[in-house]
């Protein structure tokens, strides 16, 4: 392989669920930043997470200084009645300097585009355009500069709707917790809950999770729903419906996805190759320990790729779901 | 759950009365609501209510409520006859390096050091809302600035090879055992 100019490494895009998250991420060695508003205009509406408009303000501030840029997601779907909350995200995103605004609901990318002309626009994972035709839309009504693409793809995949997609940029998830749904169509959280990650921005919300100990395991249940009993001692996921664990022709199995994370460093090369533009770190959700780890890792690999060299992050594993790891779609090793 | 004091301690601290541990604690938590004045902000509508923070391996529950710029806290022996809406538990060395940042909640939880109970709402809208505090030992201790960068690193190495010797969960970040 030829090493790169590091003008062509693809930009190392981490999560900031927090102020102190996302100097941490800074810290660490991130190219840009993503984080959103603590309301329900962002997929990551958990309680005691997100950015109130004087915490946006000085957290982009912070990033600006040290060169790196911050993504504001405001990718939800709006509701009804109350779209002006999503709109005043915008607003209050560009108003606070946000180098691109990350967006799901079609409506809600026309608003920015018509509003601000000359803002960056990147397409979230929840809108799930998984096609050249549908990049393509987004790409030549709206003027959208990159597409988030949804983690049901593989590598292959991936370079055809590239190559399709530019000038348009890609960008994909290298790291973190999976959502084996093509994001934006998943109706679980909403069938058991009544709250939805694509409209409230919560998956499997905490108000309606329940962890109980019966001898010795741990039982996780979601909106009245038992979806998960692990044994004493074995490693624990999240409490989704997507990674429960049910009972089918008497053999308890992890019927739609295994409580794995993502972990696709050792493709990095390859999708530098394929002229994916940036890389994407999942976990907002997650502490300022997990964030620092992954992001230093994940640097140091993305660096490694303009030299052709290779990194152990065998460090990461302790931080996965289930204390396991998968490449996922990317290369779509399972039955 | 990795971590445990030596039982020794434990039976030690359990013939020890809770008053002056009661007093210490409500100290330390008067100078981080001080440093974190809108520390209760972040935890929203889960202000009020009542944490139990269990160290399983000492025989004492702390039990926190935090609200608007103020905390409250009592120290009781065990839970039986308390009142709270949510419980976190873990050996006090985790404890500890939750609130400082060594561990990520969520590894903890998925290697089943960590076991939270109740109001799963509350739990993580105080997990994040520490996370966010960025405490370290000399906030809380209410320590003279010059001197935070030194103590806290003594204080780190002195908790790391504690950690160490009670077979504690490996921390990550800026406080891996390598840096």
């Amino acid at each position: 392989m030829m090493a790169r100019s590091p003008s062509s490494i693809p930009e190392l895009v981490c999560p900031a669920g927090t102020p102190a998250g996302l100097r941490t991420a800074v810290d660490a060695g991130a190219h840009s930043v993503y984080c959103g508003f603590r309301d329900e205009t962002n997929a990551r509406n958990f309680p005691g997470l997100n950015f109130d408009r004087a915490e946006m303000r000085e957290g982009i501030a912070y990033a600006h200084e040290r060169g790196v840029k911050v993504l504001v997601a405001v990718n939800t779907f709006m509701r009804a009645g109350a779209v002006d909350l999503w709109k005043r995200g915008v607003d209050d995103a560009v108003a606070a300097g946000a180098d691109a605004l990350i967006l799901a609901d079609v409506a809600l990318v026309a608003y920015a585009r018509e509003t601000y002309p000359k803002q960056r626009l990147h397409l979230s994972v929840q809108a799930a355009a998984a096609t050249p035709e549908a990049i393509a839309f987004y790409r030549d009504r709206f003027g959208i500069a990159r597409v988030v693409l949804p983690r049901v793809l593989t590598v292959e995949e991936i370079a055809r709707l590239t190559a399709t997609a530019a000038p348009c940029e890609t960008e994909v998830f290298v790291f973190g917790g999976l959502c084996v749904m093509a994001e934006g169509r998943c109706m679980l959280s909403s069938y058991a809950t009544g709250k939805s990650p694509n409209m409230t921005g919560v998956c499997s919300p905490p108000s309606h999770v329940e962890y109980r100990e019966e001898n010795g395991a741990l039982v996780a249940s979601v909106g009245g729903f038992t979806v998960e009993r692990f044994a004493r001692g074995e490693p624990a996921g999240y409490p989704t419906l997507c990674k429960g664990r049910f009972q089918v022709n008497a053999a308890a199995l992890h019927l739609f996805e295994d409580p794995v994370s993502l972990n696709a460093v050792e493709l990095l090369p390859r999708l530098a190759d394929i002229g994916v533009a940036a890389f994407k770190i999942e976990g907002r959700q997650r502490g300022r320990a997990y964030v620092s780890t992954v992001v230093r890792a994940f640097r140091r690999a993305v660096d490694a790729i303009a030299t052709s060299g290779r990194i152990d992050v065998t460090e990461l594993r302790a931080l996965t779901e289930g204390q396991a790891e998968t490449t996922g779609s990317y290369k779509k090793a399972w039955r | 759950m990795r971590g445990y004091l030596p039982p020794y301690l434990a039976k030690a601290a359990s013939v020890l009365p809770l008053l002056p541990l009661e007093l210490v604690a409500r100290r330390l938590l008067a100078n981080a609501m001080a440093v974190r004045p809108t520390f209760a902000l972040r935890l929203g509508e889960h202000a009020g209510r009542t944490f139990a923070i269990d160290p399983v391996d000492c025989p004492f529950v702390f039990l926190i409520t935090p609200e608007e710029s103020r905390a409250s806290i009592r120290v009781v022996r065990d839970l039986s006859a308390a009142a709270y809406d949510a419980r976190i538990a873990a050996p006090l060395v985790v404890l500890l390096g939750m609130i400082d940042g060594t561990y990520d909640g969520d590894a903890l939880f998925f290697s089943r050091d960590l076991v939270i109970e109740g109001d799963t709402g509350a739990v993580l809208a105080l997990r994040n809302a520490i996370e966010n505090a960025e405490l370290d030992p000399s906030l809380v201790l209410g320590l003279p600035k010059n001197i935070h960068g030194p103590f806290n690193r003594a204080t780190d190495m002195a908790l790391n090879r504690l950690r160490r010797t009670l077979d504690a969960p490996e921390p990550s970040g800026p406080k891996a055992y390598s840096s």
